[in-house]
């Protein structure tokens, strides 16, 4: 326990990547509850960037306050500064709906509309473009490709996407934030839901997309952050603890804390 | 080492304690048995009677076209039928709307807060109120005023027992969408009349028709609350500011007279409204079982 008191001082320091996404000093209640203890690092420009720790830890609240997700819960509130492109996304007055289309986010369960898979992309494309019918294929077709689905259900996208099966959904769910073109991807346990194979899809979809976008992953499964992620932050009872090139973390980390963890002796 | 760990398991089918639990089970599955056959027994009987004492009745083709007869002469009841059909479709009209909105409010904007907490509390109070007297209620505001009876009157008294019934279905369907779903919508950056209007109601769409079939069907029985708004009707009228003949008032009236032929449209009146309320919730359970 000596070893979690010590100040975290993140190894990958804030300023030294190209960054998208920068926290600085975040703390975040639900209440009266304080879950973010005064987080600061840097989401590298189209890297993947894995958070990792044990239950309740806070990396699923972290990553939700990226797009806002908070905003729509009264009670939870979050201080300090998430910079993108120099605006601070916590006190910005900008609307709420234009950082969320700009900051994708997938869910544990897979979550698709009670519509047609072509309709489950066409109705984010349509809240902020109005394209022509063809236009609108193109783009179906081009969303459901990227995620790695179209030719498992190119032949039925007038079928309901509830029909599908559960890896399948989490794809579709991919395609649909893919179309509307964001900057960043959000991914909450994206694999929790899928099997084996499903799983690898996703995670071979993750190594394919980090070359046009930004993705943060928050994973339960070590072995899943160290495939598929290039930097990993490790995090427990609030607190950033260790930040580091995702090799270095888990061959080498500098904490005797993250250590424990990833070695399975902890949590 | 004490005898609560040591000697052999305690399975096996000679247990007491297992025993007694089968038995428990057999008494349990044999009175939640009868309960059910007592519960049916009365459903069978009811519907046995209505479809034998109007069964004739119905199979008259006069009972669609005749108007309603005076006492001991030939008639049928289409008056009533077409009246009963006006006012149910328009305080289902004029209800559905209302309910639907009201239960959006309730389960989407207001979770939290003092006013989503009154306003579902009065609405059960509401949706228990006895008919009669949402009926004197409208008497009182509208037909007392306006010094006549009235088709709308009786719509106005059919609707108000109708928004309960659908903001009550409708806050409770909506609260059975997974909250992950408006977050899914709302993370793609949608605004939440969007996100209520395209994925909520879809999603509890099966659910919210159920409520408005059911609250159909409740209203298309109802009689204390015609009896002092659209009363009766002798005629055919098509004028809905005018008194307006129905089925319950008139199943009502004919019933309690001493005349055999009123009886007997009495008899096929009733077993015309419970045949309609069947075939309406067969048809929207086939509607639902082919868009799901």
């Amino acid at each position: 326990m000596q070893a979690l008191k010590v100040r975290a001082v993140p190894a990958v320091e804030p300023g030294e990547l190209k960054a998208k996404l920068s926290v600085r000093g975040l703390n975040f209640y639900y209440g009266g509850f304080q879950a973010i203890k005064n987080v600061t690092l840097d989401i590298p420009e189209r890297k993947v960037t894995a958070f990792i720790g044990p239950s309740g830890c806070g990396k699923s609240t972290l990553l939700r306050t990226f797009n806002r997700m908070y905003a729509l819960y009264p009670d939870q509130r979050a201080e300090g500064e998430i910079l993108m492109d120099g605006e601070n996304l916590v006190t910005t007055r900008q609307d709420v709906s234009l950082i969320r289309a700009r900051i994708g986010m997938v869910f544990q369960k897979p979550t698709p509309f009670p519509m047609s898979i072509y309709d489950n992309i066409a109705f984010g494309v349509n809240l902020f473009e109005s394209l022509s019918r063809r236009d609108m294929d193109e783009r179906v077709e081009w969303a459901l490709s990227r995620a790695a689905i179209w030719n498992e259900v190119k032949d039925k996208l007038s079928q309901s996407g509830q029909s599908l099966s559960g890896g399948q959904q989490q794809r579709l769910c991919i395609a649909r934030c893919i179309a509307i073109k964001p900057e960043v991807l959000l991914l909450d346990e994206p694999c929790s839901a899928l099997d084996p194979i499903s799983t690898a899809k996703v995670e071979e979809l993750i190594n394919e997309l980090k070359t046009d976008y930004t993705v943060v992953i928050v994973t339960h499964n070590m072995q899943q952050a160290a495939r598929v992620s290039d930097y990993t932050a490790y995090m427990y009872l609030g607190e950033l603890i260790e930040y580091d090139i995702t090799d270095r973390i888990f061959i080498k980390p500098r904490k005797a804390a993250t250590e424990d963890y990833i070695t399975g002796r902890f949590g | 080492m004490s005898s609560a760990v040591s000697g052999a398991s305690a399975v096996n089918p000679g247990n007491s304690l297992y025993r007694s639990r089968k038995r428990f089970n057999a008494i349990v599955v044999v009175v939640s048995s009868a309960a059910l056959a007592f519960g049916l027994f009365w459903l069978v009987w009811i519907l046995g009677t209505l479809l034998y004492e109007g069964g004739t009745a119905l199979a008259r083709a006069a009972l669609y076209y005749q108007m309603t007869p005076p006492p001991g002469a030939d008639g049928g009841l289409a008056n009533a039928l077409a009246g009963s059909l006006a006012m149910v479709a328009a305080g289902t009209i004029f209800g559905t709307p209302i309910g639907i909105l009201a239960g959006t409010y309730l389960a989407e904007y207001g979770r939290r807060g003092w006013l989503a907490g009154a306003t579902r509390f009065l609405n059960d109070v509401l949706l228990s109120a006895p008919s009669i007297v949402i009926g004197l209620f409208v008497y009182s505001v509208y037909v007392a005023q306006v010094k006549h009876f009235s088709g709308w009157a009786g719509a106005m008294a059919l609707g108000l027992i109708v928004v309960p019934v659908v903001v009550r279905t409708t806050d409770d369907m909506l609260k059975l969408v997974p909250n992950t779903l408006r977050e899914a919508a709302m993370a793609l950056g949608c605004p939440s009349w969007k996100m209520v209007v395209f994925v909520t109601y879809r999603a509890a769409r099966t659910g919210i028709l159920t409520g408005i079939l059911l609250a159909i069907a409740r209203v298309s029985g109802e009689t204390a609350p015609l009896l002092f708004t659209a009363l009766n009707n002798q005629f055919w009228s098509s004028d809905m500011n005018a008194p307006m003949s129905n089925l319950p008032v008139v199943i009502f009236q004919f019933a309690m007279s001493p005349y055999e032929n009123w009886h007997r449209l009495a008899w096929g009146g009733a077993a015309l409204i419970t045949l309609a309320v069947l075939v309406l919730n067969i048809l929207a359970r086939a509607l639902f079982r082919r868009t799901d």
